[in-house]
């Protein structure tokens, strides 16, 4: 077991996130096209699962914003390397942004230059934790910016609460319109404070589409919120129709007696993200993509 | 929607696109270039200064686009070149069509009303290409002519890219004043009290 495991994970994510969408998305989106009804709408779909598909094939990125570049690591506390695991991530991305390729998406804001490698102060951006056990789970998860722009962050008043909530998630999908590429997968969460909505607000766009929220009363609002954004018309593309959004994902944290801050993470149709899992001895199985 | 498919080639005549109308399907051949956010604010500067920019987009088309791309030898192939958002443009697009004459603007997610009127004054189109399908598009780019200002980064620089049958591209905004992308904002606005009802909201 060497951290060259590590690395080449990473790259392997990184290029199966870029390039084949998990099958839970591709299903999703098939769903869409089978049951959109207004023509232009099918025809936005028609194009993306022909993308999709020419993507896989040709082993090219399905979208040429390959996005900024995240990652996720669980650690087990018995998971036998520690040491080096962000400058394997950082060369994985490096050498991802080269052989798959990817656009160079890092952009250092003092100086208005682009690193050209995708990596730079805080880039690629890690979200570390640490659970008991003796393995390693690596999620790859490059987001593009045009649903990111959309992404909205509000601390509401606790006067409101949930209504306060809905509201905010049409009003910002309204917003939206067009422009983050619906069919889009909506990541809601409320509680917490600025920070912890946010987080857990992306981190539940790492959920497969097709697993149901444990949370009895979140997976009802799921529906609801899907339901209520599928009826503004918005359609794929924004050009009408009735999938302006494939799912709405929720999650919570406690609040503070008095906020309520609510985050709503728009991901595009082209919901990128791979995961694996690297065992103590070195194997690796790869959790969102058939491998080999 | 009555639906007309044209296949346009560059140089592309005032006459064109005057005739096309929303939801019109158009594929383009010839010559697209793209640029994008800082594209923009540089050709802005140059051209309010009285002067040209490397590429000539008199009859042309603008492709709001940064493409990966990828150097083999000396010649640059286009792996994935999907469209940008275009809204981000808006605030110089007007200008841009009135000083360098393009007649075709491709994008996705739209553009406001002072791009509407430029239109419709110097005669031109905005179409929309699907957002996030960049392998399709990169299929469609058959050679890269040249590239410009590369001091920008790769997907800031000016692509002059070949293309054969570019496409499908639905016009969304016309050269008469229409614009499809304000006719569903303001059928989703006008739904928005229904939606508020669904979630037991006033």
């Amino acid at each position: 077991m060497s951290i060259q495991v590590i690395e080449e994970t990473a790259f392997n994510l990184l290029k199966l996130a870029a390039t084949i969408l998990p099958p839970d998305v591709k299903e999703a989106l098939r769903r869409a096209y089978e049951t959109e009804t207004s023509e232009m709408g099918k025809a936005q779909l028609e194009a993306i699962l022909e993308n999709v598909r020419v993507a896989e094939e040709k082993q090219l990125p399905i979208c040429q914003d390959t996005g900024v570049i995240s990652f996720y690591v669980r650690i087990g506390s018995d998971f036998p390397i520690r040491k080096g695991i962000y400058e394997a991530l950082v060369r994985a991305t490096r050498r991802a942004t080269k052989e798959v390729p990817l656009r160079p998406n890092a952009v250092d804001p003092i100086q208005e230059r682009n690193t050209g490698d995708n990596t730079g102060r805080h880039i690629p951006y890690v979200h570390w934790e640490i659970f008991d056990g003796d393995y390693m789970e690596l999620i790859a998860f490059p987001k593009g910016v045009g649903s990111e722009n959309m992404c909205k962050l509000a601390m509401l008043s606790p006067a409101h609460r949930l209504k306060g909530l809905k509201k905010f998630v049409i009003d910002t999908i309204l917003e939206a319109g067009g422009k983050p590429c619906p069919p889009v997968i909506v990541g809601v969460a409320f509680g917490g404070g600025l920070d912890i909505a946010a987080e857990l607000a992306k981190r539940t766009l790492l959920r497969p589409l097709d697993r149901p929220n444990p949370v009895p009363e979140l997976a009802k609002l799921e529906e609801e919120l899907l339901k209520a954004i599928n009826e503004t018309g918005i359609g794929p593309m924004g050009l009408g129709g009735r999938w302006t959004a494939l799912r709405v994902h929720v999650d919570y944290a406690c609040r503070h007696p008095g906020g309520y801050p609510v985050a709503v993470a728009i991901q595009c149709w082209a919901a990128r993200r791979a995961a694996a899992r690297i065992n103590a001895d070195g194997s690796v199985e790869y959790l969102t993509h058939k491998v080999g | 929607m009555d639906v007309a498919v044209y296949k346009l080639r560059t140089p592309i005549s005032e006459e064109d696109v005057r005739r096309l109308q929303l939801g019109d399907v158009i594929y383009i051949s010839g010559i697209m270039v793209t640029a994008r956010d800082s594209a923009h604010r540089r050709a802005m500067e140059i051209l309010r200064a009285g002067g040209s920019l490397p590429v000539d987009l008199r009859g042309g088309v603008l492709y709001h686009c940064g493409p990966v791309v990828k150097k083999v030898g000396e010649e640059w192939r286009v792996v994935a070149a999907g469209p940008t958002t275009s809204i981000r443009m808006e605030p110089f697009e007007a200008e841009f069509i009135k000083l360098t004459g393009v007649r075709v603007i491709v994008g996705k997610g739209g553009m406001g009303a002072d791009t509407t009127r430029a239109c419709k004054e110097y005669g031109a189109v905005y179409t929309v290409f699907t957002g996030g399908c960049g392998a399709l598009a990169a299929n469609a780019i058959k050679h890269v002519q040249r590239v410009e200002w590369l001091d920008l980064g790769v997907p800031e620089a000016l692509w002059v890219f070949e293309v054969e049958e570019f496409g499908p591209l639905v016009v969304t905004i016309d050269a008469h004043g229409n614009n499809f992308h304000e006719r569903i904002s303001a059928e989703a606005e006008r739904r928005k009290t229904q939606v508020y009802e669904m979630l037991g909201l006033k």
